[in-house]
């Protein structure tokens, strides 16, 4: 992969890049565990019978125990704990739907075994946020700091994982790059 | 990089106490806060701020700065319903994003 670049003009831009096929695999296996753990907490609240017959859906509202999770789904206020419990459970469940679905165009736009990929304006803007998510997952596992170093040493057991956070740091942060040139 | 502009958004104002004002009327200002992450990407919060806001590339970028330098920035303000929906759009771009009352 070596960055995203403009091609084409007007309405029929897109954004194109080339992934390998162990890149592809990777960003694959990355974007699902996050889709499985968004899965998993919207499991552990299904709908009740009041949103059945309303349509209108209530997640939880109390914040996830897991550290991964709370900080894909942050609370709506500090200074306020009701009002915290009350924004959750009122945004919590569209909050999930929008990350699941930039999620599925990831997936749904991974070539298998690599190979180009060209987004629409559109798509890029799910990818980007798609990217961002797995990049707090794997940042908040790995306790990424400002100080966090470039490379952990060799035998540590996170190095690889933040080379791998590296790498999509590089995939974003050009996306972005090329994003915001069609602004 | 450049000098953060000094436009009323881009005011950090103390958190108020929340239990002294419960009962407020509808059009009393509130405001969202982004905060310091170490994950988040300068260019990315200066993306979201030009795309969710529509905020010129300098504006964006000087909001980005005071977040990155003062650990946070209010980066929009209105009404509660209005806030709550700037946070909830910060919330799917994955900014770490809260309301607070002005």
């Amino acid at each position: 992969m070596n960055g995203w670049k403009k091609a084409g003009r007007g309405a029929r831009v897109k954004l194109v890049a080339t992934l390998e096929e162990q890149e592809s695999t990777v960003l694959r296996g990355l974007v699902g565990e996050v889709v499985q753990m968004l899965d998993g907490r919207e499991a552990s609240s299904p709908a009740d019978e009041l949103a059945e017959l309303t349509g209108i859906r209530t997640g939880p509202s109390t914040r996830p125990d897991d550290r991964v999770l709370a900080r894909l789904l942050p609370d709506f206020t500090m200074e306020d704990a009701d009002l915290a419990a009350g924004l959750r459970s009122l945004h919590e469940p569209a909050l999930i739907e929008a990350k699941r679905g930039a999620a599925t165009t990831v997936l749904a736009g991974l070539p298998t075994g690599g190979g180009r990929i060209e987004l629409s304006v559109e798509q890029a803007d799910d990818w980007l946020a798609a990217l961002n998510d797995v990049r707090l997952a794997l940042g908040t596992a790995l306790d990424v700091s400002e100080e966090t170093p470039e490379n952990f040493p060799e035998d540590d057991p996170r190095a690889p994982h933040l080379g791998v956070y590296h790498w999509l740091t590089f995939v974003q942060d050009s996306l972005v790059q090329a994003r915001s040139q069609l602004l | 990089m450049s000098a953060p502009l000094s436009s009323p958004a881009t005011r950090v104002d103390p958190a108020v106490d929340s239990d002294s004002v419960e009962e407020t009327s509808g059009d009393t200002p509130w405001q969202a806060i982004v905060w310091n992450d170490p994950v988040n990407l300068m260019s990315y919060v200066t993306y979201v701020l030009q795309k969710v806001f529509h905020y010129p590339e300098p504006k964006a970028t000087a909001l980005m700065l005071d977040v990155h330098h003062k650990g946070k920035a209010a980066v929009s303000s209105g009404d509660k319903d209005k806030v709550e929906g700037d946070v909830a759009k910060l919330h799917a771009a994955g900014l770490w994003a809260t309301m607070q009352r002005t």
